[in-house]
């Protein structure tokens, strides 16, 4: 599960929503870089936004392959949009809410708000937006072939998808 | 609605899907060369045309796919007569003027104008 930046399913309205949420953990490796303490400066562990988008593009790409019974490989093709206004730190849970703004043969867009939650109160903090757009790559224009295999939802994701108790088919 | 209506509206689509200033569209802005669109960004154009227009752009009408692999189409770079008599029936709202003489398949995204994408609305419009 090195890649997998969600953490639990929440909620799946099938080809229109997709709820996911991801633990913010002071155990991750990277938190440690990112930002590392320098001179007259104290560590300051944030969640990478990068890391943020790519949260956001598993939790909309799943939505779009779960629509497609998986039977696409969906790659996220284009970041339209990604704005944040607000840090992470651990100890937070991070919640991607995830919406199908059009979907057609070749591909699809969604549109996503990403809220900061803190366990200790339950408040909820809206700290940024980010759509996307994703191409069915067997779809693709340039009607370049790729294996039949379906690589993109490996076991990672059916695990994901197992533990949150939805269904693959 | 007036061609010039829908022009402001593919503008404004262009200004957000492809990250442009709005001065830099104009009708005869070549969408990959002057605008920097690339294959994704014309699923990205055809989903926000259908949103703004309420229309239905079926795969394959803006931008006919399977010309370039067919090799009944396409020998040696170049686009055989029977390639482009089907681009112009296809692509009734593309101007092909200019690069009839020398048709390189690899100067085809080039027809993709600004001024072929209101006519393609336009007519779209029309039919609905």
């Amino acid at each position: 599960m090195r890649w997998m930046w969600i953490d639990r399913i929440v909620l799946l309205e099938p080809a229109k929503r997709l709820v996911a949420v991801k633990n913010v953990s002071m155990a991750e490796e990277h938190l440690h870089d990112h930002f590392a303490a320098g001179p007259g400066q104290p560590a300051q562990p944030i969640m990478p936004a990068s890391l943020m988008v790519e949260g956001m593009a598993q939790t909309a790409g799943i939505l779009v392959g779960h629509a497609e019974g998986f039977r696409e490989k969906v790659i996220l093709a284009k970041v339209s949009r990604a704005e944040f206004t607000e840090d992470v730190p651990p100890g937070y849970t991070i919640r991607y809410d995830a919406r199908v703004e059009q979907m057609g043969p070749s591909g699809a867009s969604t549109s996503g708000t990403v809220e900061r939650i803190d366990p200790a109160t339950g408040a909820a903090t809206l700290i940024g937006r980010i759509d996307l757009m994703f191409s069915h790559l067997d779809q693709n224009m340039s009607g370049e072939k790729f294996p039949e295999e379906n690589f993109v939802f490996g076991e990672g994701f059916r695990t994901l998808l197992r533990q949150s108790g939805v269904a693959i088919g | 609605m007036t061609r010039e209506e829908i022009f402001g509206k593919v503008r404004t689509i262009l200004v957000d899907a492809l990250a442009v200033d709005e001065d830099e569209v104009t009708l005869d802005s070549v969408l990959t060369k002057d605008l920097g669109a690339e294959s994704i960004d014309f699923l990205d154009i055809v989903f926000k045309l259908e949103q703004a227009f309420g229309i239905k752009i079926p795969q394959g009408d803006l931008f006919p796919d399977n010309v370039a692999q067919d090799p009944e189409y396409v020998k040696d770079g170049k686009v055989t007569p029977k390639g482009v008599a089907t681009l112009k029936a296809r692509m009734p709202h593309v101007d092909f003027a200019g690069w009839e003489s020398n048709p390189e398949i690899g100067k085809v995204a080039e027809l993709f104008t600004v001024r072929s994408l209101v006519s393609f609305v336009e007519a779209k419009v029309a039919a609905k």
